[in-house]
């Protein structure tokens, strides 16, 4: 039979107290998901701190997973219903599925959502245009990252145009001393990231070749988007030795090591490069066709905020999405992480220099999504995926420029069909 | 006085009250997961909008040019690194003939090398051998050098005509221990009697393997044969962990493990799609139903077995 011990009396007498203690007085603990372990410190020594400070009566929890598991986790925790109250947000797809399956909440008349320009807001904004489901936090830019040190010892300068570029590849490859190019395509991910979606608005004129693409009015086949590929087929030569099985991990290593003089980036390797490389570390953004013409660059929304529906506290966490939105929130964010620049339409004051190259391009360059993310991933096959395994196989040699393109096109017109 | 009047039959209880549990756990956490995953294979439609789809998810994998070449290339890819995965085990059994030599020194230590790696986690041998490989940091090119054989170097892993064959040999090379410790202790459990017979018949040496030891270890080899199989259609770790769920270069290691992965929880853009996920497990599930039954009733039947 069971008898209840004395320490089992007083443990449940603990639990209920607690229990109801938290029921009525003590602050509210929102919990963040995210796949941003990385900046796990960031929010706990940074973020958080500064919010608890002005609002005493939330306490915020930032939990976050591995990013390869992110969204399966997130997707088992919100159906059994034990998600935190607020969601990091994935662009596109992803985050609008969840808010078509009611995981997410409509946000679009939260305080401070106009203070972000539509296109920063794209990422989470439903096709119509008309609602918006989490506050944009951060965008990630494209460009190429070298060492400075190199780049002085040869005497050289950063490129202007792609032909300047193949001639400072050149002079580096002739120097011996580094790998001119630090990129592999085992993983895929790397040639289309750094390297597609990093050179290719330059020759499809950014959004206006998306749009167009995503209208039906330009195919995959179109010279303008066939050349990238032409382009990164010409990278071959200025790779490292066995770049087939270099994988992107490596690649960072070859660049931090000092071995390789230009890496195709995105600007969150930033504060990475910055603990890890011993060398000056300057950008340059994707070079133009020829000398005077408009400079496009990949200016790619990355990460938002979003409101679980099933939140206990939902006015406390929208308390802190608003802050989340606020100039204050901006400010500490992109500086705590350099390279996650904020999509604030008031600019912020960036103290890393680095940042805030990458940063100035927005200036002088027209910005652009990266071509795959919005709808043109959505069926089988997937773009995204395709892009991976064709651009390798384009540098590997294993399909030409054309035929990659071709496989391309093809694959997106068996279930893509926009009104012409 | 009549016999019949004995109690000819009591109900015996006692036989399902003692297979209770072992049925009850191998339904929760086999059976009922089987037949859902063979249920959701004729919906379409995910779990927010299921709809039965009857076979057409079975068409699209086997006919619709979206699915089809990632089927049969995920399939030939299998059948490959099975077939390369089979050399583990004459190596397996000739490794086992060798420690089995009554004048062997340091047999334990062989022994215990070899095994050794099965005990390792995959993720340590596929990254393990990833970085020997490493064309960049790996130890592979330089030994190479060493003897003289630098040239043979090529980043094998990122190569479309080596890297599925890259793969079976790292398999193989972490699972040969298995079949030489099951055909060790089948071969040191054979008597003496019968070797001291054949050797009285005059046969001895490489004969003496051939036509005595072999074929009393054949059954242990169709069970390791038939492990293997099941294993291999089964594979999915070594891939993931070493080439990525993309299975590249230009999906040339790709097998069922990486493509059931990819369709089921999707991968960067690509939703999941729990339904044809479920397809692709329901073929494998039946290919190695198939594969079993086929050892089961048209090889293990025609095995001699041999007691002592």
């Amino acid at each position: 039979m069971f008898r209840p011990s004395a320490v089992f009396i007083f443990l449940v007498a603990c639990a209920v107290l607690a229990a109801t203690r938290a029921a009525w007085a003590g602050p509210v603990t929102i919990t963040i998901e995210s796949w941003r372990n990385d900046d796990i410190t960031i929010w706990q020594h940074t973020i958080i701190p500064a919010f608890e400070k002005t609002h005493p009566d939330i306490t915020v929890k930032f939990a976050p997973t591995a990013p390869t598991e992110y969204n399966a986790a997130l997707n088992a925790k919100l159906a059994a219903g034990t998600a935190g109250d607020l969601i990091t947000c994935r662009p596109f797809d992803a985050s609008l599925q969840l808010y078509e399956a009611h995981r997410l909440v409509a946000l679009s008349d939260l305080r401070g959502m106009n203070d972000f320009t539509p296109a920063a807001r794209t990422a989470w904004t439903t096709d119509d245009g008309r609602t918006t489901f989490c506050v944009p936090l951060a965008a990630v830019i494209h460009g190429f990252i070298y060492n400075k040190d190199a780049f002085d010892k040869l005497g050289l300068k950063p490129p202007a145009t792609v032909a300047q570029f193949f001639a400072v590849l050149a002079k580096l490859k002739a120097d011996g001393t580094y790998i001119p190019l630090a990129m592999g395509t085992k993983d895929g991910w790397e040639t289309a990231s750094m390297g597609y979606e990093n050179i290719g608005p330059t020759y499809y004129h950014g959004e206006d070749g998306r749009l167009a693409l995503l209208r039906g009015k330009e195919r995959l086949t179109d010279p303008e988007w066939v050349e990238p590929f032409a382009e990164l087929a010409k990278w071959r030569p200025y790779l490292g030795d066995g770049f087939e099985a270099q994988s992107y991990a490596d690649s960072q290593n070859l660049f931090t090591l000092g071995r390789a003089a230009i890496y195709p980036a995105g600007s969150w390797e930033i504060s990475g490069f910055r603990k890890e490389a011993a060398f000056a570390l300057a950008a340059f953004p994707p070079p133009v066709q020829k000398a005077g013409d408009t400079c496009y660059i990949s200016d790619h929304p990355d990460l938002a905020l979003g409101l679980n529906a099933k939140s206990p506290h939902p006015a406390q966490a929208r308390v802190f999405l608003e802050w989340v939105a606020s100039p204050v929130f901006a400010g500490l964010y992109s500086n705590a992480l350099p390279g996650f620049f904020t999509l604030q339409k008031t600019p912020v004051a960036l103290n890393d220099p680095l940042a805030r190259e990458f940063a100035s391009w927005r200036g002088r360059c027209k910005s652009t999504i990266r071509p795959t993310y919005q709808i043109l991933s959505r069926g089988t096959p997937n773009l995204e995926n395709a892009f991976w395994v064709e651009g390798s196989n384009v540098i590997n040699g294993t399909d030409t420029p054309a035929a990659a393109a071709a496989k391309l096109q093809a694959g997106l017109e068996r279930w893509y069909h926009p009104a012409k | 006085m009549t016999p019949s009047a004995a109690p000819r039959r009591r109900p015996r209880l006692h036989i399902a009250v003692f297979l209770a549990p072992a049925v009850i756990v191998y339904t929760a956490v086999m059976i009922v997961p089987l037949a859902e995953t063979l249920r959701l294979s004729f919906f379409a439609g995910g779990p927010t909008h299921p709809a039965f789809a009857g076979l057409t998810n079975f068409r699209l994998l086997f006919l619709d040019d979206r699915w089809a070449p990632q089927f049969w290339n995920a399939l030939r890819n299998n059948v490959y690194f099975f077939v390369i995965q089979m050399l583990q085990n004459p190596i397996g059994i000739a490794l086992a003939a060798l420690l089995a030599l009554p004048r062997l020194r340091g047999g334990a230590f062989y022994r215990t090398a070899i095994f050794v790696p099965t005990l390792l986690s995959f993720v340590i041998v596929g990254f393990g051998w990833k970085l020997i490989l490493s064309p960049l940091w790996g130890v592979a090119p330089t030994l190479l050098k060493l003897v003289g054989l630098g040239a043979l170097f090529a980043p094998y892993l990122g190569r479309e005509s080596s890297a599925l064959t890259t793969l079976a040999c790292i398999s193989v090379w972490q699972y040969v221990g298995v079949p030489m410790m099951l055909c060790y202790a089948a071969l040191i459990s054979i008597p003496d009697e019968i070797i001291d017979a054949a050797e009285v018949d005059g046969v001895v040496g490489i004969e003496q393997f051939f036509r005595v030891k072999l074929p009393l270890i054949w059954p242990t080899i169709g069970m390791i044969s038939i492990l293997t199989f099941v294993g291999n259609f089964n594979a999915f770790d070594l891939v993931y962990v070493t080439q990525g769920a993309l299975a590249g270069p230009n999906y040339s290691t790709d097998i069922f493990g990486t493509f059931l992965y990819r369709t089921f929880f999707g991968y960067q853009l690509q939703l999941g799609d729990p339904n044809m996920g479920a397809t692709i497990a329901t073929l494998m599930f039946l290919i190695i139903l198939a594969g079993v039954c086929l050892y089961l009733f048209a090889v293990q039947r025609r095995i001699s077995r041999y007691q002592f």
